[in-house]
Order: C-alpha cells, then sequence, then structure tokens
C-alpha cells in the first residue's frame, strides 16, 4: 500500500462544498422523518443556511486550488466559478420554492433533500478531472432532479415531464458512459490531463477513427445535457410539465454544470484532436440557435418558450465552445452566470402568478401585468430585455463577449448567423413586453396574488445581477478571464 | 477438464467481448427507440449499461489493471439508483394514467 493512501485534510477541505450539502441532505431528509404530523417544516431555512455555509466552503477551497483524491478532483477558478454558479441557483430556487410548495401542499423537506443531493453532483462535476468523476457527477444531480421535475406525483404533467426526463437522460448517459469506456481502452486513463497527455504523446500511433467514436459519443451525451440540436427534444416537455421552480432550477444549474464539464472535457482532454470536433460543433451551434429561436416564435406557454429560448442560449454558449481560446472559454463562464440569472427571475416570475396547478401559464394571461404588478412587470421586462441583449443588461455583454471571441477565432460566418439569429429572438420577447405593458388585463392578471417575499426577493436579486452584470461586467470578467485556462 | 485440441486459443481474445459488448450497446439503443413499452424501454436502457461494463472489464483484463473493474462497480451502483428511482416514476405515470403505451404520454404537444 502506498505511504500517501490516506487522503489529507487539504484534500477533504477541497472537496468541503460537496460534504456540506450532502450531510444536510441527509439531515434533512431524517428530520423530516422524524417531524410530526401537523408541525411546520423548517426545512427551507436550514437549506438556505446550508447553501450560504457551502458557498463560503467554495470560496475558501477556490482560495487554495489544487489537486484532491488522485487527481480525481481538481479545485482551480475555473471549476469554483462554476461552483459558486450552481449554488446561487440553488439559493434562488429554494428562495422562490417555498410559496409553491406550500400552494401544493407538498412534501417540503424531501424536495429541499432532494434540491442538496442535486447540487452535490453539480457542485462535484464542476471540478471533476476525471471522466468516472464527471459520470457520477451527473448521475448524482440527474437522479435527484429527475424526482424533482416530477415532485408533483399526482399530477399528470409533472409524471410526463419527470418519465421523459428520466429516460431521455439515462439514455444520455449510457452513450457518455461508452465514450468513456472506449477512451480508458484507448488510452488506457480516464484522467483528464492523462487522456491529453496520452493523445499528445502518442498522436501518431493512437487509432483516430477510435478516439473519434469516443469523443463522438462523448458529445452525445453532453449535448443531451446541455439540450444542443439534435438532442433537444426533451427540455420543451420537461421544462412545460415540471413545477416551475424546478424548471428555473433545471435550466441553469444542471445546464452550467454540464457546459463546464463539457468545456472542460473537450477543451483539454479532446484538445489535440480539435480539428477533428471543431466543424461538427460548428453545425451543431448553428443549429442549436436556429432550432431554439425558431421554434420559440409560435409558443404560446411561457414554460414551453423559456425552454426553447434556453436551446438557443445554449447554441450561443456552443459558439464560444468553437472559439476554442481562453476567451471563448471565459465568455462561457461569464454567459452562463449572466443566463442563469436572467432565465431563473423569468421563470420566477411566474411561480407565484400560475397559481394553484399553473392555470395561468400562457403568454396571453400575462395580458396587463403592468397595471397590476407593476413590480413583477418591470423585473420581467429586465429579464426579457437581457435575454434579447439590450445593451446596459448582462445579456448584451454576454453575447458580446461571445461573438468578439467568436471573430478572434475566425468564425466569421457563426458570427454573422448567430447575429442574425439574437434578432429573430427579439421577436418573442417583445411579444412578452407588448402583453405585458399595453394589453388591457385579464381574468389572469386581475385575480393574480401578491407574489410572496421569497419570489419577490428572487425577482429582485436576479434583475439586480442582470443589471450590475450588464453596468460592470468586469467584475465578473475579470475573475473569468483569470481562470479560463483550464487546460495545464 | 478434457485437455483443449492443439491449436484452439486458452482464452477469448479481447476484441470479441469488445465486439459483444458493442453488439450489445447496439441492441439496447435499437429497443430504446423501438420499443413501446415504458419497462422495456427502461430494461434497453440497463442493456445498453451493461454493454459499457463488459467494455471496462474487457479492457481491465487487457491492460490487467483493477481500476477498470473498480469502474464497472460505479455503474453497476449508479444504475441501481437509476432503477429505483425509474421505476418510482414508472410506478406514478401507471398510477395515473392506467397505461404503459409510451406513445399514449403525449399530454405537452406543440
Amino acid at each position: 500500500m502506498p505511504t500517501n493512501f490516506m487522503p489529507s485534510t487539504e484534500e477533504y477541505f477541497r472537496i468541503l462544498p460537496e460534504l456540506i450539502l450532502t450531510l444536510a441532505g441527509v439531515l434533512i431528509m431524517f428530520l423530516e422523518a422524524l417531524r410530526k404530523e401537523g408541525q411546520k417544516s423548517n426545512a427551507g431555512g436550514v437549506t438556505l443556511a446550508t447553501l450560504v455555509a457551502a458557498l463560503i466552503a467554495a470560496v475558501m477551497a477556490g482560495g487554495s486550488p489544487g489537486p484532491a483524491f488522485h487527481d480525481m478532483v481538481f479545485v482551480d477558478g475555473f471549476g469554483t466559478f462554476f461552483r459558486i454558479l450552481v449554488l446561487v441557483v440553488g439559493l434562488l430556487t429554494v428562495l422562490s420554492s417555498q410559496s409553491y410548495l406550500e400552494r401544493h401542499d407538498a412534501q417540503i423537506g424531501e424536495y429541499y433533500g432532494l434540491l442538496l443531493f442535486s447540487l452535490v453532483g453539480q457542485s462535484l462535476l464542476c471540478v471533476s478531472n476525471e471522466l468516472m468523476m464527471v459520470f457520477i457527477g451527473i448521475e448524482i444531480s440527474s437522479i435527484a432532479s429527475y424526482i424533482m421535475a416530477g415532485f408533483l406525483r399526482d399530477d399528470k404533467r409533472n409524471n410526463e415531464s419527470a418519465l421523459k426526463y428520466f429516460l431521455l437522460g439515462s439514455f444520455a448517459t449510457a452513450f457518455l458512459l461508452y465514450g468513456v469506456a472506449w477512451i480508458y481502452g484507448i488510452t488506457g486513463t480516464t484522467n483528464i490531463d492523462g487522456i491529453r497527455q496520452a493523445l499528445l504523446n502518442n498522436l501518431p500511433a493512437v487509432p483516430l477513427p477510435a478516439v473519434g467514436a469516443a469523443a463522438a459519443l462523448m458529445l452525445v451525451g453532453f449535448a443531451f445535457k446541455v439540450s444542443a440540436v439534435p438532442f433537444q427534444a426533451w427540455a420543451p416537455d420537461v421544462y412545460q410539465g415540471a413545477p416551475a421552480p424546478v424548471s428555473a432550477f433545471m435550466s441553469a444549474g444542471p445546464k452550467a454544470a454540464a457546459f463546464a464539464v463539457f468545456t472542460r472535457v473537450f477543451l483539454t482532454a479532446f484538445g489535440p484532436i480539435a480539428n477533428r470536433w471543431e466543424p461538427i460543433l460548428w453545425i451543431v451551434a448553428l443549429a442549436t440557435m436556429i432550432v431554439g429561436n425558431f421554434a420559440a416564435l409560435t409558443q404560446t406557454n411561457i414554460k414551453r418558450m423559456l425552454a426553447y429560448s434556453s436551446i438557443a442560449h445554449a447554441g450561443y454558449v456552443l459558439v464560444a465552445i468553437v472559439a476554442h481560446s481562453e476567451a471563448g472559454t471565459a465568455a462561457v463562464m461569464f454567459y452562463l452566470a449572466s443566463y442563469a440569472f436572467m432565465n431563473v427571475g423569468a421563470f420566477a416570475a411566474i411561480v407565484d402568478y400560475s397559481r394553484r396547478n399553473e392555470k395561468f401559464v400562457n403568454i396571453s394571461d400575462l395580458a396587463g401585468l403592468g397595471q397590476k404588478q407593476p413590480f413583477t412587470a418591470s423585473m420581467m421586462t429586465i429579464y426579457m430585455l437581457s435575454l434579447i441583449g439590450v445593451p446596459l443588461t448582462a445579456g448584451f455583454f454576454g453575447k458580446f463577449y461571445i461573438f468578439k471571441a467568436a471573430l478572434e477565432s475566425d468564425l466569421i460566418w457563426l458570427t454573422v448567423l448567430g447575429l442574425l439569429n439574437s434578432a429573430v429572438a427579439a421577436y418573442y420577447y417583445l411579444r412578452i413586453l407588448v402583453v405585458m405593458w399595453m394589453h388591457e388585463p385579464g381574468e389572469a392578471a386581475e385575480s393574480a396574488p401578491e407574489a410572496s417575499f421569497g419570489v419577490k426577493a428572487v425577482l429582485f436579486g436576479s434583475a439586480l445581477a442582470t443589471l450590475v452584470l450588464g453596468i460592470l461586467p468586469s467584475l465578473v470578467l475579470d475573475f473569468a478571464n483569470r481562470s479560463a485556462n483550464i487546460i495545464k | 477438464m478434457l485437455p483443449l485440441p492443439p491449436g484452439v486459443p486458452t482464452a477469448v481474445p479481447v476484441t470479441y467481448y469488445l465486439i459483444l459488448s458493442a453488439i450489445l450497446f447496439v441492441i439496447g439503443g435499437a429497443g430504446f427507440l423501438y420499443r413501446k413499452n415504458i419497462i422495456t424501454v427502461f430494461m434497453s436502457i440497463e442493456l445498453m449499461l451493461n454493454a459499457v461494463n463488459l467494455s471496462f472489464v474487457a479492457f481491465a483484463y487487457k491492460f490487467n489493471k483493477a481500476d477498470g473493474h473498480i469502474y464497472s462497480f460505479f455503474v453497476m451502483v449508479v444504475a441501481a439508483a437509476e432503477a429505483a428511482v425509474g421505476l418510482a416514476i414508472i410506478l406514478t405515470v401507471f398510477k395515473n394514467r392506467q397505461t404503459l403505451e409510451i406513445d399514449d404520454i403525449d399530454s405537452m404537444k406543440l
């Protein structure tokens, strides 16, 4: 047995956020089982405290970067950035879920426990440096979110959403895993840096078709997870059917974590064969933007429209990955951060508005929201403008850095087509603004209850973050630029 | 045990396992795409995961290293967790709809 078999304290310190989340998740599950009938659950408060503690731990772990557990995990700036991002998304989800769960008499403790478990997986994904860890992180995150998607188990749409998410998610994971097995067979390692070294050192000897096949299998798996064309079909059904706070969570947290690991694996491990996968990803990025934007044009359901919009935004992020440069990586980081805020905010706006069993989730139901609830409508306006990419919002700089990175990498056509796409997207976001501010209040707006405190806090916090990132992008971008050097 | 006749290899070559694994994976994928019963679709996914396990074990045998064997245990544990959650989801779907035909689960359309 090697002498250094026992992990050092420092190594545990580097996975402290995951440890905190796991312990708290288990604790919440226990407390929920011991809770007496009629006693109010305080799981929400415990979850909030846990997430704050995990955030502090993530920041501190980021302060001492390095490997842990035989290179299974590597804590660096890139990973820390995404760790913080998914934890913040978790915080926003907790705040926007409470009133929704109470309204539906749902099992509050279990929901928060699952949320924490899902975050464990995502947080682990962000720092994993091993394809096996990637697999396990994806599964921890996914299995918990399958249950969350169908959390109201007597609701038919919830069931359907969970079933589709589960079947297609597991199918995608099988592809990813088969890719991992082949990479292991070709290079003899599953370590991301090890694969890079193996490919670099004996590139002539390595059977390229086999490596390409393995990379393609993994690409299928990742494309499913980030809902890229042609593997995007699950996203609209799942986001539409799942509870609104869960849709908010799924469209931001797991997606950010999946993009983090996608970027890391393809730029680092498959960097030596970049000329093989870049053309494929070029087409995927373009197709994702086009399908997302054009399908969103005709949607009547807000959640479904936001699902297509999230597909389109995945396309923009893919453009930055195709750029394959440090500027591109920084753009991925900045864009996912700004996207998380505006998207969670947009979903949160309908959490309380939709009422029990999500009665009012059509775009026409928003008619007159500006008159009846100017606060919610104003916040929604900020998110929609940011999703379009109007200056002074986070969305503008997000797109700006992505297309700047693309131009620097000579992706002129992709940039032009991407910009045309975001012009198309303006139509369906502006339609929401028109309905909200210019139509007379309908039945939904007349009877709309005041949003709960938690939802208001999320609306305000996300709008503030959207504006701050839009006015002072350097706050996040500097950090992103410093930590974009993920290739070691 | 009977002695093998001369000229017959004593061990099955690794490539045979890999080909078997690929065949199983394709059968699983085809089952996922073409089967109509949710339980069968789910079984197809399990078949795909087990095909991957076979690859891992075969590669580990080739390299004479332990890690591939350990990975297959990871996959089994995850598959078990997935089965627990998946079957529960399938059960609630059945309770609400009294059907396991995948084409009937289509309440959300464009």
